[in-house]
């Protein structure tokens, strides 16, 4: 079975992953959340309004963070609180590459009702892309 | 063009109630790369003790979008879509959205501030059913960058 709350510890450190974003993820999330704001997919337009690039959409690397935390809690996990300030943009060149958003985290506090709470970090091309990111999950 | 100031505290109420789809849910996770059999596996999500399947904890953002958007675009605020970031995204749940579920969402703009040459925009979205069952809210900041 997965994670319980008598596995985790306050101070352990969650193994950092890695997750790709090219532009055809960001043509797919743009379709799937319906966010189709000019920036994220138009790089003419991105960068005549001073954007170095295309970046992706903040909602995607927060959704990657999410995924991270999700696979970490398991499947009789709950999220109950999730949040992240977006504070540099992932920027997403036309390339066969394109860039990677690297996920970890820390468990930082062990509270009553089993829930934990998550301080995670997000970076990209060596920049960190989130900050004062945590989550609160609820742990069987 | 400024940000329209007398737009705080006004509340956007639901437009029609958004039907939530298994297949609108694997679009989603899909999209984020996500092979989560709980998003995608009615099966396996019965087994881990709910109805159906359910949805990635950022789906909410589809639903609170959906219906700050329209106050976003309401051209009395005055806001250069293509100048704005998101600055803040939170979001507390009361249980996963999952497939079968009709949701209302309600949004109010809580703020519009000044920082240096941007302008930040804070806004409260209520995700229920349309039953009245709290489901999620979600607290975003966007910036229109200056």
């Amino acid at each position: 079975m997965g994670l319980t709350y008598s596995d985790v510890a306050e101070g352990t450190e969650i193994e950092a992953v890695s997750y790709p974003v090219n532009r055809l993820s960001l043509i797919k999330y743009a379709g799937a959340s319906g966010d189709f704001n000019i920036i994220h997919w138009n790089e003419r337009v991105a960068r005549s309004v001073g954007l170095p690039n295309v970046i992706a959409h903040g909602m995607f690397t927060m959704a990657e963070a999410g995924r991270f935390v999700t696979d970490w809690a398991g499947d009789s996990a709950t999220v109950l609180e999730f949040g992240v300030r977006f504070s540099t943009p992932v920027v997403v060149p036309d390339d066969d590459q394109g860039a990677s958003i690297e996920v970890s985290g820390t468990v930082q506090e062990k509270l009553d009702g089993n829930r934990v709470v998550l301080a995670l970090t997000a970076r990209s091309a060596g920049e960190k892309v989130l900050t004062r990111a945590h989550a609160v999950v609820r742990l069987p | 063009m400024a940000v329209n100031q007398e737009y705080v505290g006004r509340t956007f109420p639901s437009g029609e109630p958004y039907e939530v789809s298994r297949v609108k849910i694997r679009e989603f996770a899909d999209a984020i790369g996500d092979m989560n059999p709980l998003f995608r596996d009615k099966d396996a999500a019965v087994a881990a003790g709910h109805p159906d399947v359910i949805a990635p904890p950022t789906f909410a953002i589809v639903i609170s979008m959906a219906n700050s958007a329209r106050a976003m675009a309401d051209p009395g605020l005055g806001l250069n879509y293509a100048m704005v970031v998101h600055g803040e995204q939170r979001f507390e749940y009361t249980r996963p959205i999952q497939a079968g579920d009709v949701l209302v969402a309600t949004s109010t703009i809580s703020g519009i501030r000044q920082v240096k040459n941007n302008t930040m925009i804070t806004t409260g979205t209520e995700i229920a059913t349309v039953a009245g069952e709290h489901v999620c809210t979600a607290h975003s900041i966007l910036v229109e960058r200056g």
